[in-house]
Formats: structure tokens, C-alpha cells, sequence
């Protein structure tokens, strides 16, 4: 039992864990929101220190490659969010949007995905990942329809409804590994543990094992955001409060990736079951290219950066479901990339509807004259996200691109088409925000540029120069993935 | 293993699936919330057949959640919420009853042409339990889509649940099961009453349908 020994796997469930009970305690949302600063950081801090000392593998948690690479990245994520989040809900309550009552609420929920998110990312168990994933699934709908508009309640609505058919999948397909595994591990935890799955995969029934995947990637891939079972995250993200939305893009999505992986990893250890690639391949390939026309079409600004995740997280499932060394680092470099882009675009999102009071594209112009920092912090964003060098989103989609061509060069073509499609939706857009006359209402805000540039930053160097030792790590990650 | 023990378990996970077929056809909102009462009970009896034949003591928990949080709490607080929002005698469209049958034959068979060959290897008992299983959560999937309605759609899922709930006690000796229906209970608690349909007749004086349909996420 790891649970009672105090390593640092489990401090990453703690910290989040008992300051969302502190939280909801506490009145004053001036205090809550440095609370959660502070929780938020240690959490990073401890999952930094993840890298240096790795805790033996227990019965519910487990530390290995590759989930330490999501651990920290949300972790980092979460962590810069919640200093975006303090500075955009001053300003939420000063306009009166949100009651201070709820803000309460509010940072306590806030804590508490954190925390469902580590567990899932952590859990060594399938069973136990379910359930953390559940109960992202449960605090994110409930961040979404904070504001209590017809149309935010909407949102919650097709967002519950939608995630919840996507769990309940993925627990049919838990409940078939299981029952693979189960005449091989005997009854009992150990047919559910990752680590002792891992080893034996190999003697499980294989054709249990695909129709497990197929409700597993159907079920995780909900919560993905792949397309066609993506309704419910525009408008999740369109109308929850923006730091929630650069948490969902950012985090929420990698988390369902990041189990879908690792049953991508089970199914490549017994050699009789199908390949879960092709599947994957045509997934991405749908969300990127869905994805891409629907840009065109967005009047929302947040709606917008919406679709533009799921064609993010479409070229993240085609180069994993592309496989080998090189589409495997492409792929986490990338996922790593438009998680600090996606959000850093977020934030300056959030700002953005805040000073002109409202989300409509048509609304909004002249950007970098009348607020030239945010102005030009989107700018930057949306090149990055556009995937312009020498931003680091450029290179990962190289490298995609490249990898896939010198594999299976057919496939590249509708890559290329998907990624040129969307890359000119968002220019298009981009222009008629960021430049030309300013019209419509433009506030004063204090707004906390720091995070969005800090992400910026590393997304500037990742493009620049990658550090050997993260090309070493993330090499070996890719490996892991098979 | 007994003969007995087969017929039993498959007579429960056949009920189920029969409840879930007369779930499609109702038409009033209180006869579904009394057929998903019917369900729950099928479901608690099957559960608890299984903690008997599997000598596993702590699947009886989950029998006894189904029982009183799935066919005591929630059809009771259910109907007294459709009461209160005055919209129990509503006669809900449910679209061709015929197709939506023949769709709901179509599933099982599906469920059963996936699951039969696929489990070969594995134990009979849990077998055809799973093969059950997934006609309910098929046929739960296709009540979701086929609604109009909130609390309509919350029965769908919940018998949809009730199926997960089957096929994780089907699967031998499976951890975690208490803890994954304890899990699904909360969720169902926490946001179907507490959250949802309180907020909509908070944010709304008059509760009535039209109100509810506009917000449910449907009328797009």
C-alpha cells in the first residue's frame, strides 16, 4: 500500500486534495485565490521533485516514464493557471458575474479536478483511473455551468450527458480487460494493476482485448474530444469561466489521452491482438480535418480556440496511432506544445472578452492598438498555435509531417491538407481581431500577463532549442510507446 | 458448476434486459420512473445472486446500494420532482415505438454477435452475463437518444448504469466494484438533483417544460 507511506507520489494527491477541503472552508476570495496559487505550485514543485527521486511502483500508484511526463506538464499547467485564474476572477467579481459565494466554490472545485487529475495520471490501477476520471469529468461540468446562464447550463448539460455515455464506455471496456486478464492473474487486484498487466499481457484472450480497446478509445476518446464525439467541447469550453477552459484544453484532454495510451501500450504487448493504430490514425484524421472546416465557421472566439483543440488533439492521436520511435516524440513533443500554447491562448482569451464584454469575433477589432500587451500576446499565441516557426508547435508538426512521410506518404496528404486548412481559418481570424480600427467597448484591466508569456516563452525555446536531456527523456518515452 | 446457478443468474440478467426493453416504449414520465424502480429491483437480485454464487460478501454492499439508492431514493425524490415542477402527466413524443424496438432487437443481437465469440476463453457465468450486460447499456444508450427530456434522459443513463453495474459483478472476483457503484450513485446524486434540475428552477420562476427544453441542450 502506497497510500500510507508518505512518498512524493502521494503528496501530488494530497496537497490538492486538503486544500480543496481548506478552501471550501474558507471565506474571502482575495485569500482563496493566493491559497490556490500556493497549492498549485507546491503540487508543481513536488511533481518536479518526481524526477529526481522515483517512488516504487505500489498497489494504487505508480510512477514510470511516461506519466511523469503528463504529471508535470499538468501540474506546471495548473499551476500558471491559477495565478491567471486570481487576476480574471477579481476582475469576474468586480463586474458582478460571478457572486462571491460561488467563487468559494469555485477554487474548492478547482482543487479538487487537480487533484482528480493527478490521481488519474498516477493511478496504477484501472479501476482507479475510471474512477479519477469520473470525478474530472464531475467537477469540470460543474466549473462549466458556474455562471448559471441558460446557455452555460446548456453546456453542462450536453457536456454531462456526452461524458458520462464516455465513461460509461470506458468502464465496459475496463470491466473486459478485467475479464482478459482475470483467467491468466487470478481474481482479484492484481488483474487490474497496470504493472502486472503489462508483464502478462501477452497470455490474455486477444479478442477480448480489441473489443475492450474499441469501447476504451471510443470512451476515453470522448472525453479526447475526437471527433464524432466531440459536441460537447465547444460549448463546454465557450461557456465556463476561461481559466476552466485552458485547464480543459490544457489538461483535461491529455489525462483521457494519456489512458488511452497506455491501453494502446497493452494491446502492442500480445501480438495477437489487432493493431489500435489504424483506429487511432482515422480518429485524428476525422478531428483534424472536421475540425479545420469547422473553424471557418466560428463566430465565438473561445468556440474557435475550442475546435482548434480538437484538431490539436487529432494530430496527437495520429502520430500516436502512427507509432514507431520518431511519430511517438513528435507526438508528446507536440501534446506538450499545444498544452502550453492552447492555454497560454486562453489566458490571453480571457482578457481579451473581459476588456471588450464580449466573445463575438465580429465584436472584437484593432486589438493591438487599443490593448497592445494582450493584443499582442494573442497574436503570438495564435502564430504559435497556427504552427509558424520558429515556435515550438512548428517543429513538432514538422516532425509529424516528416515522420509520416517517410512511412506511409499517402496518409500525409490528408495531413497536410487538415493542418493548411486550419491554418488558415486561424490567420483569417486573427487578422480581424488583432488589427485594423478599434471598435466596441474596451475596459481597463489588470490583467497578470506572466503566465501567458511565461508559456509563450518556453514554447519560443522549445522551437529554438530543445535541451538534450528532454530529447534524451522524451526518446525514451517514445520507446515506452512502442 | 450448478446447473441452478446459470439458469438463475441468466433469468435476473434476462429480466433486465426486458425491463430496459419496456423503459423504451413508456411514454409518461411516472411510469418510466416506476419501470426504472422494476429495474433497479432486477438489478439488486441479480446483484445479489451473484454475491451468493460467488461467495463474495461484499457484492450484497452493492445489492443493497441498488436497492436503496436506485429503486427507494431516487424514483421517490424523482417524482416528487416532477410533481413539483407540475410536468408528471406529461405525455412525452417518443418518436415511432415499432422502430425504436426493432433498433432495440437490432442492439441485443449485436451485443450478443460482439460478446459471445470474443469471450470464448472466459468463464460461461461471467460470459453471457457481459453479452447481457451490453444489450442493456446498448438499449440505455438508445432511451438517451431517443429522449427529449431531462429527467427521461437521467433514466436512460441510470439504466445504462444499471448494465455496467451487471457486468461488473458478472466479472468474477472484479475489486473495485463497490467502490465503482458507490462512485456512479454520487454522480447521479450530485448532479442530477442537486445541481441541475435545482438550478433550472432556481434561474427560472415558472418551471415549466418549455423553460426546461430550451436549457436541456437539445432545441439547438
Amino acid at each position: 500500500m502506497t497510500l500510507g507511506n508518505p512518498d512524493l507520489a502521494s503528496l501530488l494527491l494530497v496537497i490538492p486534495g486538503v486544500s480543496a477541503l481548506v478552501l471550501a472552508a474558507l471565506p474571502g476570495y482575495r485569500r482563496s485565490a493566493q491559497i490556490n496559487v500556493a497549492a498549485s505550485g507546491l503540487t508543481f514543485l513536488s511533481a518536479g521533485s518526481l524526477l529526481f527521486q522515483r517512488p516504487v511502483p505500489g498497489l494504487y500508484l505508480f510512477v514510470d516514464d511516461l506519466n511523469i511526463v503528463f504529471v508535470v506538464l499538468s501540474t506546471f499547467i495548473g499551476f500558471t493557471t491559477s495565478a491567471f485564474s486570481a487576476s480574471y476572477i477579481e476582475h469576474e467579481i468586480a463586474t458582478g458575474k460571478l457572486a462571491p459565494a460561488y467563487v468559494r466554490f469555485y477554487h474548492a472545485i478547482y482543487q479538487a479536478l487537480m487533484f482528480a487529475m493527478n490521481l488519474a495520471l498516477l493511478a496504477n490501477n484501472i479501476g482507479l483511473m475510471w474512477v479519477a476520471v469520473e470525478v474530472a469529468t464531475l467537477t469540470t461540468v460543474v466549473m462549466v455551468g458556474i455562471y448559471r446562464t441558460p446557455e452555460a447550463l446548456e453546456a453542462a448539460w450536453k457536456y454531462f450527458i456526452l461524458g458520462s455515455v464516455g465513461i460509461a464506455l470506458a468502464l465496459f471496456g475496463t470491466i473486459l480487460v478485467y475479464m482478459s486478464a482475470q483467467p491468466v492473474l487470478g481474481e482479484g487486484n492484481d488483474a487490474m494493476v497496470w504493472t502486472s498487466l503489462m508483464h502478462r499481457a501477452a497470455s490474455f484472450s486477444p479478442r477480448l482485448l480489441n473489443v475492450a480497446f474499441v469501447f476504451l478509445m471510443l470512451g476515453y476518446g470522448t472525453k479526447v474530444g475526437l471527433a464524432p464525439m466531440h459536441a460537447w467541447l465547444p460549448d463546454a469550453h465557450a461557456e465556463g469561466p476561461t481559466p476552466i477552459s485552458a485547464v480543459l484544453s490544457g489538461l483535461l484532454l491529455n489525462v483521457a489521452l494519456y489512458a488511452v495510451l497506455r491501453f494502446k501500450m497493452l494491446l502492442a504487448v500480445n501480438a495477437a491482438a489487432i493493431s489500435p493504430g489504424p483506429l487511432m490514425v482515422t480518429l485524428g484524421l476525422v478531428s483534424l480535418i472536421f475540425a479545420g472546416f469547422m473553424l471557418y465557421r466560428r463566430d465565438d472566439i473561445k468556440r474557435l480556440f475550442a475546435y482548434s483543440s480538437i484538431e490539436h488533439m487529432g494530430i496527437i492521436t495520429f502520430a500516436f496511432g502512427m507509432g514507431g520511435p520518431l511519430a511517438n516524440f513528435a507526438g508528446l513533443l507536440h501534446m506538450t506544445m499545444h498544452s502550453l500554447t492552447k492555454s497560454a491562448i486562453f489566458f490571453a482569451v480571457g482578457h481579451v472578452a473581459q476588456v471588450k464584454g464580449t466573445q463575438k469575433i465580429a465584436k472584437i477589432s484593432g486589438l493591438t492598438e487599443s490593448h497592445p500587451l494582450i493584443g499582442w500576446g494573442l497574436v503570438a499565441g495564435v502564430m504559435a498555435i497556427a504552427g509558424l516557426p520558429p515556435l515550438g508547435i512548428f517543429m513538432s508538426e514538422f516532425l509529424v509531417v516528416s515522420s509520416t512521410f517517410a512511412r506511409q506518404p499517402l496518409l500525409a496528404i490528408p495531413l497536410v491538407f487538415g493542418l493548411l486548412v486550419a491554418f488558415g481559418a486561424l490567420l483569417m481570424r486573427l487578422i480581424e481581431m488583432a488589427f485594423g480600427e478599434a471598435t466596441g467597448r474596451s475596459d481597463k484591466i489588470e490583467a497578470s500577463m506572466v503566465p501567458l508569456f511565461a508559456h509563450l516563452s518556453l514554447v519560443l525555446l522549445a522551437g529554438l532549442y530543445l535541451p538534450p536531456h528532454l530529447v534524451a527523456w522524451f526518446q525514451n518515452v517514445a520507446r515506452l510507446l512502442g | 458448476m450448478d446447473r441452478l446457478y446459470f439458469d438463475v443468474a441468466h433469468l435476473f440478467a434476462g429480466g433486465l434486459v426486458l425491463m430496459s426493453f419496456v423503459l423504451l416504449y413508456q411514454d409518461r414520465l411516472s411510469g418510466l420512473i416506476n419501470v426504472f424502480t422494476i429495474h433497479a429491483v432486477v438489478l439488486s437480485l441479480s446483484v445479489g445472486w451473484q454475491a451468493y454464487a460467488q461467495h463474495a460478501s461484499h457484492l450484497y454492499v452493492t445489492a443493497a446500494i441498488a436497492v436503496i439508492f436506485k429503486a427507494l431514493i431516487i424514483p421517490l425524490s424523482l417524482q416528487n420532482m416532477i410533481e413539483r415542477m407540475g410536468i408528471h402527466r406529461e405525455v412525452e413524443v417518443v418518436g415511432s415505438i415499432g422502430v425504436t424496438m426493432l433498433l432495440g432487437i437490432a442492439l441485443v443481437a449485436l451485443s450478443l454477435a460482439v460478446i459471445l465469440p470474443a469471450t470464448a476463453a472466459a468463464d460461461p457465468l461471467a460470459r453471457e452475463d457481459i453479452a447481457f450486460a451490453l444489450s442493456v447499456v446498448l438499449l440505455g444508450l438508445l432511451m438517451m437518444v431517443t429522449r427529449r427530456n431531462a429527467v427521461s434522459q437521467i433514466i436512460g443513463f441510470m439504466s445504462l448504469e444499471n448494465g455496467l453495474i451487471l457486468a461488473a459483478t458478472g466479472a468474477k472476483g472484479m475489486p473495485l466494484v463497490v467502490e465503482i457503484s458507490v462512485a456512479f450513485s454520487v454522480l447521479i446524486a450530485f448532479i442530477v438533483i442537486g445541481i441541475f434540475l435545482f438550478r433550472i428552477r432556481e434561474r427560472f420562476d415558472t418551471v415549466d417544460v418549455q423553460e426546461l427544453d430550451r436549457v436541456r441542450g437539445q432545441s439547438r
